[in-house]
């Protein structure tokens, strides 16, 4: 060993010009290249079919990458799959719950896979379900659980043998409103205690926002972006203005209306919308509407907002976010 | 030991949602008796035939419908990891340090527990129906464990099945298209000097054909041991065969996920 660097910086996880081509030839990880520092929550940002999900599975040993390194707490995925299993969680994208089996039976039986047995296996399962509110309903059969429950049961089966590392794949995905919010709370509770690494993945942007500390926005299979939230909001500076003009408009008729308003910048036309970013959003409207206007184009609403990721992700892909949601879903 | 830890766990864990289950262990014992009481009564005379070799068809037939639902029971096992497999409880079990050959196990063992009543029931059934087990104990003894040794190799095969098709409607396909011939290519239901001259010839590869002669070679007056011992060693070996052939398809469905 040449290298000296000691355990404490280590990251994580570490993913190194992963590639993975499925069968069907869809090459789902191009190259992806990320790391995560330990003790933090790490967003993996991305539309349906940038490739989240397999990133998951090849970090978790369920899958097998074709080339590129992977590392969790510094274990090769493909050398050292049995001791990678053992230092991480795991929450799928689908539910694991066996409904067939109670919470509590669902519970004891991941912790004996992973080597824990009487007292300690009963209290540590006792301990999970309190706290994830399981407990009145512990012994019944989950068949009956909501969607909420089910989720809860799948982080605290994640969460049963202590992991060092706990991968959360689209954990929120087909929950009512009231149940997300509850789940995010869980997991900002998770990331403040006893120093676990998250590996997150969403294609909600406000979730990304909310909980990751540093985030990498993934578009097929390639990291476009990463950094923390509020320094990719950062990058682009000024206010994002919107107008939504009442009927479709040329994109060159527009930019040519608005290329005499110099304060505009990065103006984009999308049928009938029109993005721009401006320093000062509110004083660029007036002129926008004028020039818009006087152009035949009949300006229908204006917005001007602070950058959001959405922003960001525009800026890196070229797309909107929910237009490459659709593209991409499979 | 964690291995067999593991496998307990598993098979705890089949056993209990069985149990849950009340509608489908009446039917999985209603099955073996309707088999019995029908096939029974259907070839009734077919004893007569001169050089069937046997004075009961009941006491003849008793260890085919046992062989019989052994290699069901096996080959429709595929099944359940099909549904495991949609529902997300089996990548859930695949990133936990749990041996993939635990996951087999379990289920191949709840289906042996399942396999074991269902023969004592057939048994029971079959003496009041006036069959007679002159091989004593042993003859029985052999006959569960032909009937397992059946019973598995097929149900870890269903299993390679339904993890490389992962489609409930390819493994009923690939099912029906296997196990009903294998069973009319044995001596399940006609005694073997009956058998058309081919159908002899293939049925000295047929597994269930190993598995119902050493079954019925010991439930006989004069048990040929050499012969039992002969087909319990090749059922032996399949096992060991498909055990290996089940262990790769989990590799391959990693490979392709």
């Amino acid at each position: 060993m040449t290298i000296t660097s000691s355990t404490t910086t280590t990251p994580a996880i570490e993913v190194l010009a992963l590639v993975k081509t499925y069968p069907n030839n869809v090459r789902a990880l191009d190259g992806l290249t990320f790391a995560v520092p330990a003790g933090t929550v790490f967003g993996l940002l991305g539309p349906n079919g940038a490739g989240k999900s397999t990133t998951v599975k090849v970090l978790n040993t369920l899958a097998r990458p074709d080339s590129g390194i992977a590392r969790v707490v510094g274990l090769d995925v493909v050398r050292e799959p049995d001791r990678v299993r053992h230092s991480v969680g795991c929450v799928a994208q689908k539910s694991g719950v066996d409904v067939n089996a109670t919470g509590r039976e669902n519970l004891t039986l991941q912790g004996q896979f992973y080597g824990l047995h009487g007292m300690a296996l009963k209290s540590r399962v006792g301990q999970l379900l309190e706290r994830f509110g399981l407990a009145a309903a512990a012994d019944r059969e989950a068949r009956g659980y909501s969607g909420g429950m089910k989720r809860k049961l799948d982080i605290a089966m994640g969460l049963i043998h202590t992991p060092r590392v706990l991968f959360l794949d689209e954990p929120t995905t087909g929950l009512d409103p009231e149940a997300r919010a509850d789940l995010w709370n869980e997991i900002s509770r998770l990331s403040g205690s006893n120093g676990i690494t998250v590996l997150l993945t969403t294609h909600y942007l406000e979730e990304a926002d909310q909980l990751a500390h540093t985030l990498a926005i993934v578009d097929r299979g390639r990291v476009v972006a990463e950094g923390t939230p509020d320094s990719l909001k950062g990058e682009l500076s000024g206010d994002a203005i919107q107008v939504d003009l009442a009927h479709a408009a040329e994109e060159s008729r527009v930019r040519t209306a608005l290329a005499g308003i110099p304060a505009l910048r990065e103006v984009s036309v999308e049928g009938a919308v029109v993005r721009a970013r401006a320093d000062k959003g509110g004083s660029v409207v007036p002129a926008m509407i004028t020039s818009l206007e006087a152009a035949g184009a009949r300006v229908a609403s204006v917005r001007v907002t602070r950058p959001s990721l959405d922003d960001v992700y525009l800026r890196h892909t070229g797309r909107t976010f929910s237009q490459a949601d659709q593209g991409g879903a499979r | 030991m964690n291995l067999l830890r593991h496998s307990w766990y598993m098979t705890v864990r089949h056993l209990r949602a069985l149990w849950r289950q009340p509608w489908w262990i009446a039917i999985s014992l209603a099955q073996p008796v309707t088999y019995l009481v029908l096939y029974g009564q259907l070839f009734k005379r077919v004893v007569e035939l001169p050089g069937f070799a046997a004075t009961s068809y009941i006491t003849f037939v008793t260890p085919g419908i046992v062989i019989m639902m052994s290699i069901f029971g096996g080959g429709w096992n595929g099944m359940g990891i099909i549904m495991e497999l949609d529902n997300g409880v089996m990548d859930r079990f695949l990133v936990s340090p749990v041996s993939r050959f635990a996951i087999l196990a379990g289920r191949l063992i709840q289906m042996s527990i399942i396999l074991v009543v269902q023969t004592v029931l057939v048994l029971i059934l079959g003496m009041l129906l006036g069959a007679r087990f002159d091989g004593g104990i042993v003859g029985l003894l052999v006959l569960m464990v032909s009937s397992v040794l059946l019973a598995v190799p097929f149900g870890a095969l269903s299993n390679a099945m339904g993890l490389t098709l992962r489609r409930t409607e390819s493994v009923i396909g690939a099912s029906n298209f296997i196990l009903l011939p294998m069973i009319f290519l044995s001596p399940v239901f006609m005694a073997p000097a009956l058998m058309p001259g081919w159908i002899r010839a293939v049925s000295r590869f047929n597994p269930v054909a190993w598995a119902v002669e050493s079954a019925r070679s010991a439930m006989s007056v004069q048990p040929d041991w050499s012969l039992i011992g002969m087909n319990l060693v090749l059922l032996v070996a399949l096992t060991i065969f498909a055990s290996w052939v089940a262990t790769r398809a989990f590799r391959s469905y990693q490979r392709s996920t």
